[in-house]
């Protein structure tokens, strides 16, 4: 691959970083500013580049970055971060509490038009103590306030003079505290990245790392194979049955974590025919979750019950069972609600009306669709009639589900760490196009959000949060399907990767490929 | 002469709006907004970041007003910024440019080698093995799917073999080469997309000049030409090709917006950054700046190498000058 005439360089010592990582997607990146960074490439390469106060561990604890460690007052309403001491900007520059101060006042000013400024306007106001010291004052006790301090950390002394960051140079050459140091950005092709061997937890243990824009997943896997790129995330059928072959396994390694996301079907409750709780609960007792775990996801997945990351302690997995698999109780529901096939045509009616939903989801992802395909023929079995419609992402937004104009919406929700779900289960979110389009409103589920909000004790937390989980599944205004896993394949020259329950990425910085392997020797 | 292509300059004006303002309102039909593609569903991003970013745009106002205010940047050749980077329009055209003009050129250098001979010669041996199999290659290559016979080859000369590259235009290390083996490196990524683009490409072109060679051929001055016993070669060469390639120019004329526009397929499949990738990026992420960018470029060159190769045609034919004696 690559011809001898390079001119080769080695580092002194043993242990200085070598080799590079490459890695691809299908998309660049757009803006390299952590506060702006709206989409996945450009939020991967500011995670690398940048770094925040606090950042999350392999099992999903949020621990201090930049902050050494942090004391909460009695009343929860200030927060004093102690930074740590050792820490320079890419440039040299040391790192202040000036700089996290600034930050954050840009990202509240509301010239910036931030599009994150809604995670931090409870903050009332930030001083800095001292040079290491700075304290947050917010409006009211905000717990999830810490994992959103993970925000990434941007330079004052290069910004302050900057009318427009937008704009600036630096949105497209940053300057920040990660591991990684920025080297390059060829649009439409590859950004490179460099370790900072100065990092103040230790150097990278690969030199570099490198993103290539791949649009095409199929030419991304023969990428991976013929070796241009090291890793890429796989699909079900790629993990388990292209990837079957000795010359794939004697290059690479494939690895599986449960990705913190979940499918489900959000019911819209303002619905003549779901707004009967009877027969959102039948719909949701309809449907096998195993079967399309195992149909559509090829086994890459695990049943879902509620809106938290499944290995958090925040979510109950003793409401699975509750609301499982079983037509007869679905059968039952749905004729206690009034609902039976007078006619004889295999559809239940009520009132002349027959029960005939719209499935409605976004197009570019086959594996909603083939849900819908499942469900719709599992709804077939009780005497629903389902109709599925596919609709581009945009239109999908505009049309349905702002407009709330849809009965049932397949889609999938990301999750935080934190696990706050105000934004979508408050019953303030149901309005003015917020995320709770199903406008889902239970006082006990809003009070039990807001206390979850101001409670910093990670025990009463979790009491809370599954309390949350029970009720929202008691009242079924989503049929929660399942949590898939992320397959990542992993060329073989790099060690030390262990996935967790936080994904493999947490430990990049401690991943190495031995001497004899280096593929990359500049 | 000068007058008429003044004349048609001219016209072009009006054509251009014309266009562009199809263009616009087409666009603004399509269900959906950019905001809603950039921060739908999105439980970290706050409901204020959709309204700033339709404030900051104007894509409140009304359609009309909106293609106005483009229609004024637009006169003083400001085509505005991508709402994706908020990077100006033209500089990101500009970037994307070379690359397809890169593969495009290329491509269209091959296809006018390997086709026009083969076109002639298949007209001189009209009807014979060779012209047979000929017709019946180039139709495959006109038929097969362009996206599959890429794979294809992306899998025996990229993967299996090993030969080249398998995508890109430049290989990330470039940087650490040296000149010769930079050189190297692009031309090694070039050979699989200019191969199969020309491929595909070579169907229209060898059977257009097959056909018009076939034509000519046929002509009566041709036979003239015999009659007084010059040679085959001379026949062929001098009297009917110079003839034969008339309509091919037009041809010329009609490829060059493709040069510049590229193509999406060919630019995804090899993860070429080039004018077709930018081109329907920005149409998937309803970035009108760049679309009307792309599309009013796009449109003033289909328009331009028209008249371009109407131009062309009356230099080489009198029998259509323009101006001059014959009208």
């Amino acid at each position: 691959m690559l011809s001898p005439c390079i001119g080769a360089f080695t580092s002194a010592g043993g242990e200085s970083p070598r080799d590079a990582y490459v890695t691809a997607s299908i998309s660049d990146a757009r803006i390299l500013i952590p506060f702006f960074a709206d989409d996945t490439a450009s939020a991967g390469i500011c995670r690398l580049v940048f770094s925040g106060l606090t950042k999350i561990d392999k099992d999903l604890n949020v621990v201090g970055d930049l902050a050494e460690r942090w004391d909460i007052s009695a009343d929860g309403l200030e927060i004093s971060f102690f930074l740590r001491k050792n820490v320079n900007w890419h440039d040299g520059v040391p790192f202040t509490a000036d700089d996290v101060k600034f930050t954050f006042d840009t990202i509240l000013d509301p010239s910036t038009a931030c599009p994150y400024v809604g995670e931090f306007t409870d903050i009332d106001d930030i001083t800095v103590i001292d040079r290491n010291r700075v304290k947050f004052r917010y409006k009211k006790p905000s717990a999830p306030a810490l994992n959103k301090l993970g925000m990434g950390i941007i330079p004052k002394h290069l910004f302050e003079s900057v009318a427009n960051i937008r704009d600036s140079a630096y949105a497209r050459d940053p300057v920040g505290t990660g591991p990684y140091k920025f080297e390059r950005w060829v649009t439409g092709e590859y950004i490179v990245l460099e370790a900072d061997t100065g990092h103040y937890i230790h150097s990278p243990r690969i030199k570099r790392y490198v993103y290539r824009v791949i649009p095409d997943q199929s030419v991304g896997y023969y990428e991976l194979l013929a070796g241009g790129i090291d890793s890429m995330d796989l699909n079900p059928y790629q993990y388990f049955i292209r990837s079957e072959t000795p010359e794939f396994r004697s290059k690479i390694d494939k690895y599986r974590y449960l990705a913190p996301s979940y499918t489900y079907m959000g019911y819209n409750l303002l619905d003549p025919i779901l707004s009967d709780i009877r027969v959102r609960k039948a719909l949701g007792y309809a449907v096998d979750r195993k079967e399309i775990i195992d149909s559509v996801l090829l086994g890459l997945g695990e049943i879902c019950s509620g809106h938290f990351i499944r290995d958090s302690p925040y979510y109950d997995p003793g409401v699975d069972g509750l609301y499982g698999y079983d037509p007869a109780k679905a059968a039952l529901l749905l004729k206690e609600a009034g609902w039976s096939d007078t006619d004889g045509d295999g559809i239940l009616e009520k009132n002349g009306a027959k029960l005939v939903l719209k499935i409605v989801t976004n197009q570019g992802n086959q594996v909603r669709e083939d849900v819908a395909t499942v469900v719709q023929r599992h709804w077939k079995k009780l005497g629903i009639k389902a109709d599925i419609q596919v609709v581009a992402w945009s239109a999908f937004i505009d049309q349905f589900i702002d407009k709330k104009n849809f009965q049932v919406a397949l889609l999938a929700w990301g999750l935080t760490v934190d696990p706050d779900c105000y934004t979508v289960w408050h019953s303030a979110s149901a309005k003015n196009g917020g995320l709770n389009f199903v406008s889902y409103s239970n006082p006990e589920v809003d009070a039990l959000i807001e206390a979850g909000r101001a409670e910093f004790d990670k025990e009463k937390r979790i009491g809370i949060y599954r309390d949350i989980h029970r009720r929202i599944a008691e009242d079924a205004p989503y049929t929660f399907l399942f949590f898939s896993y992320a397959t990542p394949a992993i060329n073989k020259r790099f060690h030390g990767i262990k996935p967790a329950p936080a994904g493999i990425a947490y430990n990049l910085i401690d991943w190495y490929v031995p001497e004899r392997e280096v593929k990359y020797n500049f | 002469m000068l007058k008429y292509i003044y004349k048609r300059l001219l016209l072009m004006l009006p054509m251009l709006l014309g266009i562009s303002l199809i263009l616009f309102v087409v666009m603004h039909l399509a269900p959906g907004d950019p905001s809603s593609v950039r921060f739908g569903l999105n439980p970290e991003i706050s409901g204020t970041a959709r309204e700033n970013f339709n404030k900051m745009y104007a894509l409140d106002r009304p359609v009309i007003y909106q293609y106005f205010l483009w229609m004024k940047r637009f006169l003083m050749l400001d085509f505005g910024k991508s709402f994706i980077d908020d990077s100006p329009v033209i500089s990101k055209i500009l970037w994307r440019l070379p690359a397809t003009l890169l593969l495009e050129i290329s491509s269209l250098f091959l296809i006018f080698v390997i086709a026009l001979p083969l076109g002639v010669y298949s007209a001189v041996k009209r009807g014979s093995m060779f012209d047979r199999i000929m017709t019946v290659m180039v139709f495959a290559g006109y038929a097969v799917p362009t996206f599959w016979l890429a794979l294809l080859l992306i899998y025996f000369f990229g993967f299996k073999l090993g030969w080249c590259p398998i995508s890109g235009l430049d290989t990330w290390y470039s940087e650490y080469l040296g000149g010769f083996d930079r050189f190297r490196e692009v031309l090694r990524h070039l050979a699989l997309p200019v191969f199969t683009t020309a491929f595909t490409g070579l169907a229209a072109i060898s059977r257009y000049s097959r056909s018009s060679m076939i034509d000519t051929l046929n002509q009566t001055y041709i036979l003239t030409a015999r009659a007084k016993g010059l040679k085959e070669t001379r026949v062929i060469f001098v009297h009917a090709l110079g003839n034969a390639l008339l309509p091919i120019v037009t041809i010329m004329g009609l490829t060059l917006p493709g040069l510049i526009s590229g193509s999406f397929i060919f630019e995804t499949i090899f993860a070429w950054p080039g004018m077709g990738r930018l081109g329907y990026e920005a149409i998937m992420n309803y970035d009108y700046p760049v679309v009307m960018g792309v599309g009013v470029i796009s449109t003033f060159l289909t328009l331009f190498g028209i008249l371009l190769s109407d131009i062309a045609y009356a230099v080489i034919d009198p029998r259509i000058r323009v101006g001059g004696g014959g009208k």
